[in-house]
């Protein structure tokens, strides 16, 4: 039977404060994202086809050109790690409509009437679209292992690309997110979705080095965040693989770009609902 | 203002404007706890904005509200922690299990993991879902998911529960059910509920108090019987046309229109 219970009781389970809440709550949203992931893991096979093709198809053509100076590495071990990135950001600057599509079945205005933080609703999902974008490491992995690219198998390297992925998808979808509750509707949110990609795939170091681009490119690169992630995928990802900026810069980069993306998404993430 | 122990919501002068348009003008209420409250009022009068308002979604444009003792504009966190919300739409999380969409929010709600597992039985089981708590929410019908939300909404005990249209779309029999099922919420907790309807039948059925709302202010206040009394009729549909007639045959937006079927199709 139900049991009676004095009303203050729901004050007293949230006298909890600050970061404890924030975690709890984070992870809950997680947990809900994982077990979708579980129920129906379908969209990864069908995600593993893009990366698939720029590498197979686009990384043959291209690296028997010769054209593009990649240093002692050949273009095809050159391009894998910013295959891999490519497919991160692919998959997570479209992951805010997941959040149009939760306002329009109400889901999100439940959470918004519930005590958790905005910012765990936020974080939760940016870590939700990094556990989504892991799958496309493994992808990437199995294509590059089949075309004899020298992996760096090292534990402290493995960790290190998994957690690279997770940030870079937490940081892009996040944006995704944020310019989910600037635009409101799913029809503009795609328009601006495919504005946004490409320009952030080829203004970086993801397929030729920046030392052969125009000056003004060169610097343009350098406000990209997808141009760190690429550095921080290709220093650990392959053997002997060097960093541009240092990895300790990549990373610091992009926590210092989450970190701001959170909170400022935080704030506009009620304004979906409105 | 400050908290008041026999009131569980008191609003003052609580205004919302979207650009020119007043959506709630004014509003001035004293729930008293316990409360089974039916704001009614034709489409855009303003009732779905004053839970959002109630319920921190949406800031006040001037004005204030204390729900359960804790003010909307000073303590939003405290008036989280205090209400339950089950939307106008079918929220519930169609790819997981009843348990699974309970679970997210006993989470969120921060009920303790040694009794997480035992309200989530004991919510399945109050709203007569017991044996569809491991089913996946996409099988079950209109009227099981709205009991399930409610379940959500009621899982951390709250003092107030904010309900917007909980039996919009759904057949006589899951209705009653719906209702029969709040009537027990009430009973077993004490918990004042702000609910909103259409359906004249319902409210007077179900709630202790009514408000009629019109272009966003309250047109009138009062027990169903003393409504009928006032308007001289003898149904609750006649009282809502003597308060809200006019107002009706203003023409409303296609898009809400189009939002309230969709939302009728979906809970069949």
């Amino acid at each position: 039977m139900i049991s009676r219970l004095p009303a203050k009781e729901p004050d007293a389970w949230n006298s909890d404060h600050g970061p404890i809440v924030f975690l709890r709550d984070t992870a809950a949203i997680v947990a809900v994202e994982l077990v979708k992931l579980r129920r129906d893991p379908s969209e990864i096979l069908t995600r593993s086809i893009q990366p698939a093709l720029w590498l197979l198809v686009f990384g043959q053509v291209f690296g028997r050109l010769h054209a593009v100076p990649t240093g002692t590495m050949n273009y095809f071990t050159f391009l894998a790690p910013g295959i891999l990135a490519q497919s991160v950001l692919f998959i997570s600057i479209f992951y805010g409509i997941s959040v149009i599509w939760e306002r329009d079945l109400g889901i999100l205005q439940k959470l918004l009437a519930s005590p958790a933080p905005r910012s765990a609703l936020v974080l939760g999902k940016a870590l939700s679209a990094g556990i989504r974008a892991l799958a496309q490491g493994v992808i990437v992995y199995l294509l590059t292992l089949f075309m004899h690219v020298p992996l760096n198998w090292s534990p402290f390297a493995l960790a290190g690309v998994a957690s690279s992925i997770i940030l870079g998808a937490a940081m892009f979808s996040t944006f995704s997110l944020m310019v989910a509750c600037l635009v409101k509707t799913r029809e503009r949110f795609m328009g601006i979705g495919q504005v946004l990609t490409m320009p952030l795939f080829f203004a970086s170091n993801a397929i030729y080095p920046v030392s052969i681009m125009p000056d003004w490119l060169q610097v343009v690169v350098r406000f990209n965040p997808l141009t760190y992630q690429v550095d921080m995928l290709r220093a650990l990802m392959i053997q002997g693989g060097k960093s541009a900026f240092g990895i300790g810069t990549d990373l610091l980069v992009e926590l210092a770009i989450l970190f701001g993306l959170v909170l400022v998404t935080a704030r506009l993430y009620p304004s979906i609902v409105r | 203002m400050h908290p008041d122990g026999s009131n569980a919501i008191v609003t003052e002068h609580l205004t919302r404007e979207f650009g020119t348009r007043t959506a709630v003008d004014s509003l001035n209420l004293k729930i008293a706890s316990g409360t089974m409250f039916g704001l009614l009022g034709p489409n855009g009068a303003g009732k779905s904005t004053t839970i959002r308002m109630l319920c921190t979604m949406l800031p006040p444009t001037r004005g204030d509200a204390i729900v359960a003792g804790h003010s909307i504009l000073l303590d939003a966190a405290g008036v989280r922690r205090s209400i339950g919300y089950v939307s106008q739409m079918l929220s519930a999380d169609g790819a997981l299990t009843g348990a699974e969409n309970l679970m997210l929010f006993a989470r969120i709600y921060g009920i303790p993991r040694s009794i997480r597992k035992k309200r989530i039985e004991e919510a399945l089981e109050f709203m007569g879902l017991a044996e569809f708590g491991s089913k996946i929410v996409s099988s079950y019908s209109g009227g099981m998911i709205r009991r399930l939300e409610i379940a959500q909404s009621m899982l951390h005990h709250p003092p107030v529960l904010f309900l917007d249209e909980p039996t919009v779309g759904l057949d006589p029999v899951a209705r009653h059910l719906v209702q029969e099922k709040l009537k027990e919420l009430r009973a077993t907790f004490g918990t004042t509920i702000l609910l909103t309807t259409h359906d004249m039948q319902e409210a007077d059925e179900l709630c202790d108090l009514i408000a009629i709302m019109q272009s966003g202010r309250i047109a009138v206040v009062g027990l169903p019987e003393e409504l009928k009394r006032l308007a001289g009729a003898e149904s609750m549909d006649d009282v809502f046309i003597h308060f809200a007639g006019k107002i009706l045959e203003k023409p409303t937006t296609f898009h809400d229109i189009q939002t309230t079927r969709q939302r009728a199709r979906r809970m069949e």
